[in-house]
């Protein structure tokens, strides 16, 4: 089938604490950290390649288009999941500050009904904004189902239809979907049985995770072609829905760790010091 | 004047708990702007869910007996449709995986500013901003919706539980609205693990097991052993689930869910940035460690430095003796 995977890059996740606010209070700096894709959108490209695949025969069964909104320099995350094995990309140049929820997600409607796509998957959430509210909003402006939170899919009735296990608060709750549709992923997705594509037999196990871009992999991307639109060109209306008057750091923690040897020492601090129990 | 709609969790027929933090920012904006709230209670029991609504002072409480099991694209057409007809600025549920799932295609229905998972509100010159985590909560970023209507997320572990304010509000029964989408869409089921343990996002304390645990078994013998001794509620880091020690909504962390207990105890957690996300709220925190310079040290207030297997026992064995002094 023919997918779309939306990916965004944000400043490396594992060093989010170093995230500084600007001078004037109005904006977030990440001057030094690394860009870095997506945690969840980097699962959903890995989602979308297995959906793609028969994997021990290593043959082809769709598209996987990918597709990101930002600065020039977003190329450069659109090549790393071409280099995994996404067959084309799409460049939506834009600067942060013309970018919310509700814009990205009128400009990737504005992209589905140009390609056409039968599924549309991407993260639940990305981790800076952490809103997990993109794909929801899209799927009803295009007036289709969805499933979010996704920890395994499976297609069925020729691909016409998407059983997806969600995961939310209570446990697992599985939805039927009727293609088209946009399917949000969860961590899980990438687990070993996550994907089932009914061509890759059903007692493939994948490597825990998303794949890493082989050698061949990325000399194959820096070929791959990256449609380059600006924002502009998408004639969609570009007023943002949210504003961001201030942000702020949180309050550093006060007091510092006390380390104790035994049991005793700790029992004996929990009742006298912290009153906890 | 802010007018609040309060959309309503429902669980097993009847009110989910954290429904009640969203009538505490409903409560909040409502009395700060002059504005009224009112609550709808949607899904299956929603008539029974009404009467327990009823009884936190809200002006009016809507009813939309909407049967079969939750699909969002059932559920956002009446939501919108009353907030319509009512002229609220604001919608809220709580940011649980119902309102994360909800609420933003409400607010796309709505053409309305979704703002996602709020730790807390002001209002300033009658515009309300709101107080969102980002960044795993290494950011605060304050938020004002550009629109006529805000739709908002309240994160549980922010926001008090809304006490019963005498009275009952009136009820009244609501047209239910479709969407073409909904016939796309089909619930096949849930499966839930039944635990007879306070909820994780609910309890007074927690007591979370990571990788160190080694196993399924592990966890049973040795850490559940100490979180009933506590009376707690369990958890776990995404590796010991991704191991498959615990299910995952056991997950504590920007993934799954987040907690501010009373008390925490990080057993065998190392502290991933995404882990601390999920827990760095709580009042006190307590790790038991072989590592003495695991990240979670960044954030505990009492650091154990041992071998948790050897620790964990003896610990739960002081915790029973003193609870049952009393």
């Amino acid at each position: 089938m023919k997918i779309l995977v939306p990916v965004k890059r944000v400043c490396d996740p594992d060093n989010a604490n170093k995230v500084k606010v600007s001078a004037d209070g109005l904006s977030v700096t990440s001057d030094g950290l690394e860009w870095k894709p997506n945690p969840f959108d980097e699962y959903a490209v890995e989602a979308a390649l297995r959906l793609n695949e028969n994997a021990p025969k290593n043959e082809k069964l769709g598209e996987t288009l990918v597709c990101s909104l930002g600065p020039a320099e977003v190329a450069q995350t659109l090549r790393q999941a071409l280099a995994m094995g996404a067959d084309r990309g799409i460049l939506i140049e834009a600067t942060d500050s013309q970018l919310d929820t509700m814009v990205v997600a009128r400009a990737l409607k504005a992209l589905v009904d140009k390609e056409k796509p039968d599924l549309v998957l991407m993260g639940k959430q990305t981790v800076d904004g952490d809103s997990n509210a993109v794909g929801q909003t899209l799927a009803e402006l295009l007036g289709w189902p969805m499933a979010t939170f996704a920890m395994s899919v499976s297609t069925a009735d020729g691909g016409k239809t998407m059983t997806v296990g969600r995961e939310v608060d209570t446990g697992v709750l599985t939805l039927k979907v009727t293609l088209p549709a946009v399917v949000t992923v969860d961590l899980r997705i990438v687990a070993p049985t996550g994907v089932k594509n009914g061509a890759t037999p059903a007692d493939h196990k994948y490597n825990e995770g998303a794949r890493y871009a082989s050698l061949k992999g990325i000399m194959q991307a820096k070929k791959k072609p990256i449609d380059q639109l600006k924002l502009a060109d998408l004639g969609i209306d570009t007023t943002t829905s949210a504003a961001y008057p201030k942000f702020e750091l949180p309050p550093a923690r006060t007091g510092s760790c006390v380390f104790v040897e035994t049991v005793d020492d700790l029992v004996d601090k929990l009742r006298n010091q912290a009153k906890a129990i | 004047m802010t007018d609040v709609l309060v959309v309503a969790e429902l669980i097993d027929g009847g009110l989910r708990r954290t429904t009640l933090t969203a009538v505490t920012l409903a409560k909040q904006v409502a009395a700060g702007t002059g504005g009224a709230f009112d609550i709808l209670s949607i899904g299956p029991g929603a008539k029974n869910a009404a009467a327990s609504l009823a009884k936190y002072g809200a002006r009016k409480v809507f009813v939309a007996e909407v049967g079969g099991g939750y699909i969002a694209e059932k559920y956002a057409p009446t939501v919108a449709e009353v907030t319509k007809k009512g002229g609220y600025g604001v919608v809220t549920a709580c940011a649980s995986t119902y309102g994360k799932d909800l609420l933003p295609r409400v607010a796309a229905k709505l053409g309305a500013a979704n703002v996602s998972d709020i730790s807390a509100a002001k209002i300033d010159g009658g515009k309300v901003l709101y107080k969102r985590p980002m960044y795993a909560g290494n950011m605060f970023g304050w938020a004002s919706a550009n629109t006529a209507i805000a739709v908002v997320g309240v994160r549980q572990s922010e926001f008090e539980v809304a006490a019963e304010a005498g009275g009952a509000s009136a009820t009244e029964e609501v047209a239910i609205a479709t969407d073409p989408a909904a016939s796309r869409v089909e619930f096949v089921g849930i499966e839930s693990q039944k635990s007879t343990r306070p909820e994780l996002t609910e309890a007074a304390t927690v007591v979370a097991g990571g990788r160190a645990l080694k196993s399924a078994e592990n966890f049973k013998a040795v850490l559940e052993p100490l979180v009933d001794a506590c009376g707690a509620a369990m958890g776990a880091s995404r590796a010991a689930v991704d191991a498959g020690y615990v299910a995952g909504d056991l997950q504590i962390g920007q993934t799954g869910k987040v907690v501010a207990p009373k008390l925490y105890i990080a057993v065998g957690i190392s502290g991933a940035i995404q882990h601390l996300a999920g827990m760095k709220g709580s009042k006190v925190i307590v790790a038991v460690n072989k590592d003495k310079e695991a990240p979670i040290a960044q954030v505990a207030d009492y650091f154990l430095v041992a071998d948790l297997f050897k620790a964990l026992p003896e610990l739960t064995e002081k915790v029973k003796a003193l609870k049952a002094q009393g």
